[in-house]
């Protein structure tokens, strides 16, 4: 593991104008060191204070100086109790801004010039107040001599600056200075430097998971077989995952010190038609779904016949930029750097980065990173123009969908909904102003959230737990600090600010609830009797617009057809089935010379579509069997001949796929004699 | 219109299984699709252009999206039932034997069933024998009663009787060119028959049916929706409007519009927009590019191949006694085991109760092009549950645009809210500044950009060569096929076009102008400076060479001294000699031995 041992030394300004900033700083260092007891837990860190009271270090016994600096931590293999202490940082007194040397010191008599591993300093600090002059030369040379140490012991400089309403007045022409002197490291030191004037982008400031890049593809990106330029890949940007917990087991004794209380999944694959046969792996094959189909294929046999691209990385041709729409974009994104040193690809690069650049183009790749990957990748590159001169041009790569990813769902463009939906003058105005004044990048102000400075609040929330249950297991999960919440949430002081035009905005628009919501899961269904306050105009029934509940004598089709396409609830097709089969029964039992032989005829008709509509070809060929049945019984065999004068007939197979009666057998059954009838009914 | 949810990395996406909901197709939300083709002569006799001058009827723009759709459902919808029905035919099949409606059926399957590789590769050939088997006819014409339309709409809602509405979406989508079906009678006659086929879809309608039109409009004339079948479909004059397609266009535009509508959209989920101080809207959000991957493996038992049931079982790595899915995680942290409860790191992840909440709004240009990490998701507003949800969306959406501003929110998804980005930070590593390209040099470039410009480029063109390949196998081995057909890589850049001359002499200039004089010699020069691991390792393999020297191979080999040399002796051999390092003592002893033929 030694070859993985970094080293890092904390530089902290704890002088009074940083108090204010100093939770959020006990915070990041402890969450880098907490995650470094999980990720890279042989890691060595110090700490080292500065504006402090007292006086502490190796240095100024050595060689006297370096006031105010107080060796916290000397470098050490992270653990809790490096963790507790950076979470209690002293708060200290003086205004002083020396401790680079110090840290330098630390590590170059910790590590010598030939270890192997990475060496890194971080400095926190306000940079508010003067250094001082040194014995001999100026400030810059004395920075430039000790950027030159650096480098030679290949050391890494970050240095936070902390800014704005986290600090307090401050004079500026000093604040120039000292960033112009953290300057000459950015750029002759492999350093990195960054300003933060919120909490939440101090929180984000410094990287607590050491990520090393590793290039996912070396080689030519070809133009055309014959012009090649070399590149290099890296990843850009790329989730930082939750981490993914073990399975704990409680099954080992509690005395058992060297119990792993790990949790092994097992699988076996077994006959789905016998369910105590398993099949071992050697007699498994894979299976691929197609439709409703599964195929079996070997490995062997696929790997024959499957897709193999070879490595290369080709240019398909270029693209007005406006081609390629952000949302396209399908994974996180790369970035192509010409191989560094080779001059020649550098200026290829970057002429084609400017053109693409000047023209507003962009250039479409097929990729395929490295021999034996299974498929290509169709991306774009857009032109990433360095404005600083030490940086060489480069181009961002992002992933583009195949034809079959995109699924074209249509929908209405905003202009095409109706009138009442559009947003009036007044409506746009306020939502201008709500658009202008929530900003988050106010000109000349820090730009809020900017995503590489926030840290991920359910990582920073999950890590934060875990230090809390290592000391206290039974610890309920903390709800959100402030500084996190405003990640989540609005900006108070923002909202504040913006009272009024919220406010106006509230007031211009109205929301309500949908009253019709709710009254039926089935919106799609016209014509339904839903009783709703509106009155809906659903059928003519003289009822008025109440549900239909039986059906009653005056309008017995109308009841009936109400009833019947009620879809609150599936009974009311049965019950209307059932009532109007009543009805008609009725009607024609209580006719007196064929009276009420119309008004059942109407009746019936209505029956009959509606058995159509709902599929019940057999509930109306049934009951119109049985009612002649029940006329010839009960003498009333004229209302037979009636049906058969107005060419009623039963359901056909044709009209309803469910019956079982042909068309002939409709046609004739009315005139036919009575056996076909029952063994029809059967 | 729409409004595309910034995928910043603070802002995370829909989850994984909604994905997968959406990609398997569950059983509640299949559909139950026909497809109705008008087959009359004038969808044979209308053509519209293609790119290459070749005409295309209607009738195989329709039959051609029909099988592209297939094609897609098969892969992501295999659920889905279809069925394919023409009306307007000379022949008859359909269980009702209804005239002139003509249900395409391939052998061992239900007329409404999942769409097989069968039924892809028929209806890919069908007009092949379209006009000998089936046929093409008129079915509305004066001085008959015939109603083929009518008769169509009844096969359709007869074949989706099948299932319940609960559980599918049933929809008929019918293609025609016809905007006037019942333009050639006239009278009485007429106003009965358009009644009984508005009062037929009705009926359908009512049964939770939707029927959705597909025109096709011929170049000289528009598709009037308004003369027929904005009644039967029920359109009212807003809709109608946008309903209209529009006429005269390219056939890849028709193509286009068709293959929009065919999909059903479907949703992933409803969202709460918090926006400020409890004042919310409601959002639809939908997946409109995910990756489509080839489908879940199944294992089946090599003899029988028959699918086998996988069981997982949890097993105490110190006892090996079977557990329960245990309700508790750990993470080793301090030499400690830190447990969890599985309630405990649900609420490390809730956020904002699942809304979306607006954060405020930045000018668009601090949206960068490597702010991304996953796909985007689409989000609509909707009045279904908060009437006014989509006026302020759109006056949000509206300020936006004419601001150049984006949206930043935070979405407290239920799932795993996850991770943050890291960004793997590049260093030069060398203090001299890397040049930059000149005037003329970038001159250059732009003359070759504009030499090999994809004109109309669109994420459509180019379908993913793994999957194509992927599905051409298993249809072939599903339809037992001798052999495999060659699949075509659309992704290989265009020789073709690289070796015409201006785009030659574009290049060869580019070229002269970045690289210099000795251009070809680029790869053997490099670049000059060997880098540091090259040069080291190239001073190993020398050294190898040197060593290995020193010692009898052949001699140690026979005599079985081999066994008793160190690694890193062995090691010289496998170096000087080009093999592979890999692997424990007894695999190296054995590869030098395989090398020396022994």
């Amino acid at each position: 593991m030694a070859r993985n041992k970094d080293g890092m030394v904390l530089l902290i300004d704890v002088s009074p104008s940083m108090h204010k900033a100093l939770p959020e700083i006990e915070k990041v260092c402890s969450m880098l060191v907490e995650k470094k007891l999980i990720y890279n837990k042989y890691d060595e860190v110090g700490a080292v204070l500065f504006g402090t009271e007292d006086t502490e270090n190796e240095l100024t016994t050595e060689v006297g100086g370096y006031k105010h600096v107080v060796v916290l931590q000397n470098i050490k293999v992270v653990d809790g109790h490096l963790v507790e202490t950076l979470q209690q940082l002293p708060r200290g007194t003086h205004e002083v801004l020396d401790a680079i040397i110090v840290g330098l010191d630390m590590l170059i008599k910790k590590y010598g010039e030939t270890y192997k591993g990475k060496k890194r300093l971080c400095l926190i600090t306000n940079a508010q107040f003067p250094t001082k002059f040194p014995q001999e030369g100026t400030k810059e040379e004395q920075v430039t001599t000790i950027a030159g140490h650096m480098n030679k012991h290949g050391m890494r400089m970050e240095s936070i600056v902390v800014r704005g309403k986290l600090t307090g007045e401050a004079d500026k022409n000093i604040m120039d200075e000292n960033d112009h002197l953290l300057g000459i490291f950015s750029r002759k030191t492999c350093a990195k430097l960054v300003h933060v004037e919120s909490p939440t982008s101090l929180l984000g400031a410094l990287r607590t998971r050491k990520i090393s890049p590793v290039t996912i593809f070396r080689g030519d990106l070809e133009l055309s077989p014959k012009m090649k330029i070399k590149v290099w890949v890296y990843k850009k940007t790329s989730e930082e995952k939750f981490p993914t917990l073990k399975k704990y087991s409680e099954k080992a004794p509690p005395t058992d010190r060297f119990a792993t209380h790990e949790v092994k999944v097992d699988f076996e694959y077994k006959s789905v038609e016998d369910p105590s046969k398993v099949v071992p792996p050697d007699q498994r094959i894979k299976g691929y779904r197609y439709g409703p189909q599964v195929i079996p294929i070997s490995s062997a046999e696929w790997d024959a016949v499957k897709f193999k691209p070879e490595k290369s990385v080709k240019l398909l041709g270029f693209s007005d930029a406006k081609n390629i729409m952000r949302h396209y974009y399908m994974k996180d994104v790369n970035i192509f750097i010409p191989e560094p040193g080779n001059t020649r690809a550098i200026l290829a690069v970057s002429a084609l980065a400017r053109a693409m650049k000047d023209m507003n183009k962009v250039a479409i790749m097929r990729c395929v990173w490295r021999q034996g990957q299974g498929n290509v990748v169709v991306g774009v590159l857009t032109p990433n123009v360095s404005d600083n001169d030490n940086i060489p041009d480069s181009f961002y790569f992002n992933v583009l969908p195949f034809a079959e990813d995109v699924r074209e769902f249509q929908f209405p463009s905003f202009s095409n909904f109706p009138e009442s939906w559009q947003p009036s003058e007044q409506q746009q105005e306020a939502a201008d102003g709500l658009v202008k004044m929530l900003d988050l990048a106010p000109p000349g102000k820090e730009e809020a959230l900017l995503p590489s400075l926030t840290p991920n609040p359910v990582l920073e929330r999950f890590y934060r737990h875990l230090e809390l249950k290592s000391r206290q297991p039974d610890a309920v999960v903390p709800p959100l600090d402030e500084t996190l919440r405003t990640i989540t949430e609005p900006d108070k002081e923002l909202i504040s600010q913006n009272k009024s035009i919220i406010d106006v905005f509230h007031s211009r628009f109205e929301l309500k609830e949908n009253p019709k919501l709710k009254k039926s899961s089935r919106r799609f269904l016209r014509d339904k009797p839903s009783g709703s306050k509106e009155g809906e105009d659903h059928l003519s029934i003289t009822d008025g617009p109440n549900k239909v509940e039986k059906i009653g004598d005056t309008t017995p089709v109308q009841d009936f057809e109400a009833m019947i396409s009620r879809r609150d609830s599936p009974k009311w097709v049965g019950k209307a089935i059932k009532d109007m089969k009543n009805k008609i029964h009725d009607l024609v039992e209580d006719s007196y010379e064929g009276d009420n032989y119309s008004k059942a005829l109407e009746c019936l008709i209505a029956l009959r579509k509606g058995c159509i509509l709902e599929q019940e070809p057999k509930e109306f060929n049934d009951f119109l069997c049985n009612l002649c049945k029940f006329c010839e019984e009960k003498a009333l065999g004229s209302f037979c001949g009636f049906l058969a004068s107005k060419e009623l007939t039963l359901i056909p197979k044709r009209e309803a796929i469910d019956s079982e009666v042909t068309d002939d057998e409709a046609k004739s059954f009315l005139v036919k004699s009575e056996p076909k009838l029952e063994a029809m009914i059967e | 219109m729409e409004m595309e949810i910034d995928p910043d990395d603070l802002f995370r996406d829909d989850d994984d299984d909604a994905d997968n909901e959406l990609f398997q197709g569950r059983e509640s939300t299949k559909d139950l699709v026909v497809y109705l083709v008008d087959a009359s002569p004038k969808m044979f006799s209308t053509t519209c252009p293609s790119g290459d001058d070749k005409d295309e009827t209607h009738f195989h723009v329709a039959v051609s999206c029909i099988a592209q759709s297939l094609k897609t459902q098969i892969i992501n919808h295999a659920y889905d039932e279809v069925a394919i029905c023409f009306f307007n035919t000379r022949e008859k099949w359909n269980l009702q034997d209804l005239n002139g409606v003509y249900v395409f059926n391939v052998a061992e399957q239900e007329y409404l069933d999942r769409p097989t590789a069968r039924l892809i590769k028929e209806i890919d050939s069908v007009e092949e024998s379209f006009m000998s088997k089936i046929g093409s006819q008129y079915g509305i014409v004066s001085g008959s009663r015939e109603n083929s339309l009518y008769n169509a709409l009844w096969v359709a809602q007869a074949l989706l009787r099948k299932g319940s509405s609960k559980t599918a979406e049933k929809r008929v989508l019918l293609f025609t060119n016809e905007d006037n079906p019942f333009g050639n009678i006239t009278g009485v006659i007429k106003t009965d028959m358009m009644r009984t086929t508005l009062q037929r879809a009705r009926d359908a309608q009512d049964l939770g049916i939707s029927i959705e039109l597909l025109p096709l409009s011929r170049p000289d004339s528009d598709f009037n929706v308004s003369t027929f079948y904005s009644d039967l479909l029920g359109l009212k004059s807003d809709d109608l409007a946008r309903f209209m397609p529009a006429a005269g266009k390219k056939l890849e535009d028709m193509k286009d519009q068709l293959r929009k509508k065919m999909f059903k959209k479907r949703l992933v989920r409803k969202i709460t927009f918090s926006i400020a101080n409890g004042l919310s809207i409601q959002l639809n959000s939908y997946a409109l590019i995910r990756p489509t991957l080839p489908g879940a493996i199944t294992w089946l038992d090599s003899v029988t191949n028959r699918p086998l049931k996988a069981e997982r079982s949890f097993i105490c790595a110190d006892t090996g006694a079977l557990v329960q899915e245990s309700a508790k995680r750990f993470q080793p942290y301090k030499s400690e085991n830190i447990k969890f409860s599985v309630e405990e790191l649900s609420e490390i992840k809730r956020f904002s109760a699942g809304h979306l909440r607006l954060l405020g709004f930045k000018p668009l240009n601090c949206l960068k092009e490597f702010h991304n990490l996953r796909p985007s998701t689409f989000v609509f507003p909707t009045d279904e549950e908060l009437i006014g949800s989509t006026s302020i969306f759109i006056a949000l959406h509206r300020s936006m645009l004419r601001l150049n501003r984006f949206a930043v929110a935070f979405y407290g998804s239920s799932s795993r809210p996850q991770l943050v980005a890291l960004v793997a930070q590049l260093h030069t590593g060398s203090n001299d500044a890397p040049p930059h390209a000149n005037d003329d040099q970038i001159r250059k470039a732009a003359a070759l950009i504009k030499r090999f410009d994809l004109k109309d480029f669109s994420v459509f063109q180019f379908a993913n060569p793994a999957l194509q390949r992927h599905y051409a196998v298993l249809q072939a081995l599903a339809l037992e096929e001798e052999e495999i057909p060659e699949t075509q890589d659309e992704t290989v850049p265009d020789e073709e076009g690289m070796s015409r001359p201006t785009f030659v002499s574009a290049l060869e200039e580019f070229k002269l102008s970045v690289y210099g004089d000795n251009c070809d010699e680029e790869n053997a020069v490099g670049n000059g400076k060997e880098s540091e691991t090259s040069k080291k390792r190239k001073a190993v393999a020398d050294n190898a060479v040197k060593e290995c020297a020193n010692y009898d191979w052949g001699g140690l080999a026979d005599n079985g001294k081999l066994k008793d040399m160190t690694v890193t002796q062995l090691k010289y051999y496998l170096t000087a000699n080009n093999l592979p390092l890999a692997g424990k003592k007894e695999a190296l002893i054995s590869r030098i031995l395989t090398h020396l033929g022994k």
